[in-house]
């Protein structure tokens, strides 16, 4: 009996720490990869470029919100407070100072992270909705305080200068989506990066451990409201970067565009559509609403952005009804059964 | 032997309850302490004191020397002391290895390690052949064994058991009894309470009575089972009768 429990554990600490993903994942992982590196180059008009941008763009979006509530358990609805910090630090520094966006773009991570810890450490002590409620308001209030903010252009908001010579220092590209195309691929893999290797860490596992049982992660040595704040600083950074991204494709920002409480509603309805704490679902989410809105836009000119938004609440409708897990779920709860009786 | 807990004056309330008034009681190294009470005598209330969930209104917890009382769970644990819960709470979206491995990563930063100590603590457990399953999946019995082997990770000196042998089936009693057994043997220091009584009388080397939150008896098996109070508490006084 003791010999038999020997060779099972000797047989079970042989074993890789993380199982390697089954061959055919792999094989569509380098198939998605090359379709994604080879698609502007197959499709070459300019909406079908935008559109991909978009999906990039909201996928880290999602990944961002995907941190702090589908690693930690913690519901933000206050996102979009990130995301117009980034577009606004990169923004404002390179009109005001003419410093390179790209170390604006680590300037308003470092901001976001700064705030993102200022608002987590009172509001994440307290359990339940106060951290919800608590980030929905500030959401809110940096979109007034931008709106009156004269120094920052106020509501009109930032014009950044074009500037043609020095398009990869200036991060700005005219004439061709490709730049901003490979950029918010690599921006977006970045992301996944970041829950990929969290999932695998000892921060990551903690903070799984928080999200899905506080107390029982406090008994094993895990400071629970500190774990929570960790998780905050990098979800807001993360939301950073797509925001100056964003101000760098757009090249025009204002406080009713990026301190949008939609944007925060949209990383939210993401992340639940393609499936919390799974490293697949938020791009799946995005990959599902952001055409979604774009061609409705298209479809019902500039009414479709309603549109949009009563399709997606009938959407998270049936996911909350049918399939509570996200989408994501589908497949891999199949997948998982058929492995099982193999 | 000497002491590694003492625990003196505890006292809390709640309202107007006295879940616990005035528990004094010490605990020696390697020494398995059984906790019994009545339903509501304040058990899982002295566990929550002792471990941070609960702040006393009074009293003292020192381990090892050290003041703890008062003390936020996660700095307890570090301290060196471990639990399980009456009311289970393992990590249901985890698998039984990540389970125990979140237990493993507060000796160790390094993921192979902590996985190598919890195989380790799932093997004591005995509970390999379901290391891949989620938590979720798992039954009561096997729930129990996460969270002894997820608290046995952490590396423990002093080890709390809340009602280990209760809600299981009667054929996995002795194996759970094995399993305290073995603890102790590993030098650890053992609280639990207990709803069994016969589990109780053979594992204890001491056993601490709770009634209505205040200590009734205190001391070794036999001399608590004839111990006039306990014999009241558990069978109704005379005098009600």
């Amino acid at each position: 009996m003791a010999d038999a429990r020997q060779t099972a554990l000797s047989e079970a600490l042989s074993e890789p720490v993380w199982p390697a993903s089954p061959p055919l994942f792999r094989i569509a992982g380098v198939a998605l990869a090359v379709a994604l590196l080879a698609y502007p180059l197959v499709f070459t008009g300019t909406f079908s470029h935008h559109l991909m941008i978009m999906i990039f763009l909201h996928a880290i979006m999602a990944q961002s919100w995907n941190v702090i509530a589908g690693m930690s358990g913690q519901i933000s609805l206050g996102h979009s407070l990130f995301f117009g910090l980034g577009a606004y630090a990169s923004a404002v520094l390179y009109v005001k100072l003419g410093v390179t966006p790209w170390v604006g773009l680590v300037a308003g991570m470092s901001i976001s992270a700064l705030v993102a810890a200022a608002i987590g450490i009172p509001t994440l002590r307290l359990r339940g909705h106060y951290f919800a409620i608590a980030t929905l308001l500030i959401g809110i209030s940096a979109q007034i305080i931008f709106q009156r903010w004269e120094w920052v252009g106020a509501a009109s908001g930032i014009w950044m200068p074009i500037e043609r010579n020095n398009p990869w220092l200036a991060f700005q590209f005219h004439g061709t989506k490709l730049p901003y195309y490979y950029l918010s691929l690599l921006f977006c893999t970045l992301s996944f990066a970041v829950v990929w290797f969290l999932q695998r860490t000892r921060l990551g596992m903690r903070l799984l451990a928080v999200r899905d049982e506080p107390e029982a992660a406090a008994s094993l040595g895990i400071d629970v409201a500190w774990h929570k704040v960790v998780a905050f600083m990098i979800s807001g950074a993360m939301m950073s970067a797509a925001g100056t991204f964003f101000a760098q494709y757009v090249l025009v920002i204002d406080p009713d565009r990026v301190f949008n409480l939609e944007l925060s509603v949209l990383a939210l309805l993401m992340v639940v559509l393609g499936g919390t704490g799974t490293l697949w679902g938020p791009a799946l989410g995005a990959a599902i609403l952001i055409p979604l809105s774009e061609f409705t836009r298209t479809w019902f000119g500039g009414t479709g952005g309603t549109v949009d938004l009563i399709i997606y609440g009938i959407l998270i409708l049936l996911i909350c009804i049918y399939q509570p897990r996200g989408l994501l779920s589908l497949v891999t709860e199949r997948l998982r059964r058929r492995v099982d009786t193999l | 032997m000497t002491e590694l807990l003492k625990v003196v004056g505890l006292s809390k309330r709640f309202g107007g309850v006295k879940a616990n008034e005035d528990i004094s009681f010490d605990a020696r190294k390697g020494e398995i302490l059984g906790i019994i009470g009545p339903n509501g005598a304040g058990k899982s209330t002295l566990f929550d004191l002792l471990t941070g969930y609960q702040e006393p209104d009074s009293g003292t917890v020192v381990l090892n020397g050290h003041t703890i009382t008062g003390m936020r769970p996660d700095r307890i644990s570090r301290m060196g002391v471990g639990r399980t819960f009456q009311k289970l709470k393992p990590f249901p979206d985890l698998t039984l290895i990540e389970n125990v491995m979140v237990g493993a990563l507060a000796r160790t930063s390094n993921i192979r390690e902590a996985r190598d100590q919890a195989l380790e603590a799932i093997a004591f457990v005995d509970l390999l052949a379901k290391r891949h399953s989620f938590a979720r999946e798992l039954s009561t019995g096997q729930r129990k064994r996460l969270e002894l082997a997820r608290a046995l990770a952490t590396g423990p000196r002093l080890l709390l058991l809340d009602e280990v042998t209760g809600g299981v089936d009667q054929k996995t009693i002795p194996g759970l009894i094995d399993l305290v057994q073995a603890l102790r043997g590993r030098g650890i220091t053992i609280l639990t309470i207990e709803h069994n009584m016969q589990v109780v009388m053979e594992v204890s080397d001491r056993i601490l009575a709770l009634q209505f939150g205040k200590r009734i008896a205190f001391g070794l098996p036999d001399a608590v089972r004839s111990d006039p109070h306990v014999v009241d508490a558990y069978l109704g006084s005379a005098d009600a009768a």
